[in-house]
């Protein structure tokens, strides 16, 4: 029992209360906020367990972007509030044995997993020089796992054609309908002129150095995306058109190089997404910046929703 | 000097978290939200800055201090902006609920 | 690892919270936000077994550190696509519910959503 094990069963503590504040909020604007908090505090947990790419991702996607996403629809959603808890009190008291014997049986799984412990991870070490990577978790996701990352990526690209294709038909091509400040605000106009510059080389920064550190193309594109959005709202940029062709180039280029440099790799080095020997980091280099452009625009165009209607001008 | 410099940070951060106690007491305390934003602002400020003078002995090199640094003066300057913008809002249409 | 045993308790723990958040509560937007509770949750049981393979050289495993990372990104794009739809259902039928009572008379009354 040291110093450590009480920290870390105060995080649990403190993290386990904010998770059902969340579920059992009154209001949802009040489970918004738990919510924005609960992911910023599993940030914590994440680099508690010693996964520091994941907190940097959970923090900036899962605190960050959700929680804007979620304020934003709850603000909309405010009008048409019912109570929740609709549902009887018995149905309440089955459904939460019945989840209650869940979460045990997962606890359960854990507690009495087995003693040896199966993992891949030396593989994974001793193959990453070979790659020129110091960073084993861009080892995976570039090296070993590409696959999934492209894949990824492609659903990311996926879900934006769905977001758009819910605009109504004369909308099609239209401008996201991101609610913006109606008046020029002065404090805000001050934020976006000082924070985007500095947002920008955090977000470059982070894609570059998450070659040998914690970091990556995930987490440096959603940095940008924010100061995107930011310059938007501020009205000191004006939000793309869905149709426009700068867009859609910014949006596809990163799988598209992602694509070629697999399907070279199927010419030169024998297999789909595999690189050849001494080009691997320039090449997986070359990918991440490619990538971190795509995913800052779908990540900007996910979070402004779809095209709206031409009423407001 | 390794003590000197541990006692100084553990001395910094208890009064770093002194600050942020009374303020998350304001919060909690005070009867409307001009007076709740005053709390956190002095949250924001001197209770963040004395946790990264705390732990400025113990950061790795000057790189370290300069991101720890940056990381106070980016939730300062985040935080000031936060607080006119929600204050500029709840003179225009009052608080709500 | 005694502190990633707590933390994939925690996990589990997240996981059930979430679920039932997402049988009990009617409002969809409630419902987004208990599944990705749940997903969380189940993330840190990821957490767990990555944190269990650690050794000297490795403080983690970082295969299912990778696979979270693409789950955080594929749950975010999922969660927009959902809101997207409930924003569409209340702009559609002026309702932001799947149920099809009327909600001004399911005071205390179970309905059969």
């Amino acid at each position: 029992m040291t110093i450590a094990t009480f920290a870390d069963a105060g995080l649990v503590l403190l993290v386990l209360t904010i998770g059902a504040s969340t579920i059992f909020a009154r209001r949802a604007f009040d489970a918004v906020i738990a919510f924005v908090v609960y992911g910023l505090l599993l940030a914590i947990v994440w680099v508690r367990l010693s996964a520091i790419d994941v907190a940097l991702t959970e923090a900036a996607i899962g605190g960050g972007m959700t929680g804007m996403l979620l304020l934003g629809a709850a603000a909309r959603l405010r009008a048409v509030e019912f109570d929740s808890f609709a549902a009887a009190l018995p149905v309440r008291l089955c459904a939460g044995f019945l989840c209650a014997l869940a979460a045990a049986g997962l606890a359960g799984a854990l507690l009495l997993s087995p003693k040896v412990v199966l993992s891949l991870a030396p593989a994974v070490m001793e193959n990453l020089p070979r790659t020129g990577l110091g960073n084993p978790v861009a080892g995976v996701l570039f090296a070993y796992r590409a696959l999934d990352t492209l894949l990824e990526k492609v659903v990311l690209l996926l879900a934006l054609l769905g977001v758009w294709s819910l605009a109504p038909n004369q909308a099609w091509n239209g401008i996201p309908g991101l609610r913006i400040y109606d008046q020029p605000n002065t404090t805000l106009t001050f934020l976006a002129q000082i924070l985007p510059p500095v947002g920008i080389v955090v977000g470059i920064y982070m894609c570059w150095v998450g070659a040998n550190e914690p970091g990556g193309a995930f987490q440096g594109g959603t940095i940008l995306a924010a100061m995107w959005l930011l310059v938007i709202i501020a009205r000191l940029a004006d939000a793309p058109s869905t149709g426009n062709t700068w867009l859609r180039i910014g949006l596809v280029f990163g799988p598209v190089v992602f694509l070629s440099v697999g399907l070279a790799g199927l010419v030169l080095a024998n297999a789909f997404l595999a690189y050849p020997p001494g080009y691997a980091k320039p090449l997986i280099v070359a990918i991440e910046v490619a990538l971190t452009i795509s995913i800052a625009a779908a990540l900007a165009m996910l979070a402004a929703g779809p095209p709206k209607p031409v009423q407001q001008q | 000097m390794a003590f000197a410099r541990d006692l100084f940070t553990v001395l910094a951060l208890v009064a770093g978290a002194l600050f942020f106690l009374a303020g998350t007491v304001g919060l909690i305390r005070f009867p409307d939200q001009l007076t709740r934003l005053h709390a956190l602002t002095k949250v924001d400020n001197l209770g963040l800055g004395l946790v990264i003078l705390g732990l400025l002995p113990q950061a790795d090199g000057w790189f370290g201090a300069f991101k720890l640094v940056s990381v106070w003066l980016l939730v300062q300057f985040s935080g000031a902006v936060v607080t006119q913008l929600i204050a500029g809002a709840l003179r225009e249409r009052g608080p709500c609920a | 690892m005694s502190d990633a045993t707590l933390f994939g308790l925690c996990g589990a723990a997240l996981a059930g919270l979430g679920l039932y958040g997402l049988v009990t509560h009617p409002e969809p937007l409630r419902k987004i936000l208990a599944f990705n509770l749940l997903g969380s949750g189940v993330f840190l049981v990821f957490g767990f077994v990555s944190r269990r393979a650690a050794t000297a050289g490795v403080p983690g495993d970082p295969v299912p550190q990778a696979m979270v990372i693409t789950a955080i990104v594929v749950a975010f794009a999922a969660t927009a696509l959902a809101i997207a739809l409930v924003l569409r259902l209340l702009e559609q039928t002026g309702r932001a519910t799947l149920s099809s009572d009327d909600p001004a008379s399911a005071t205390g009354e179970k309905g059969n959503s």
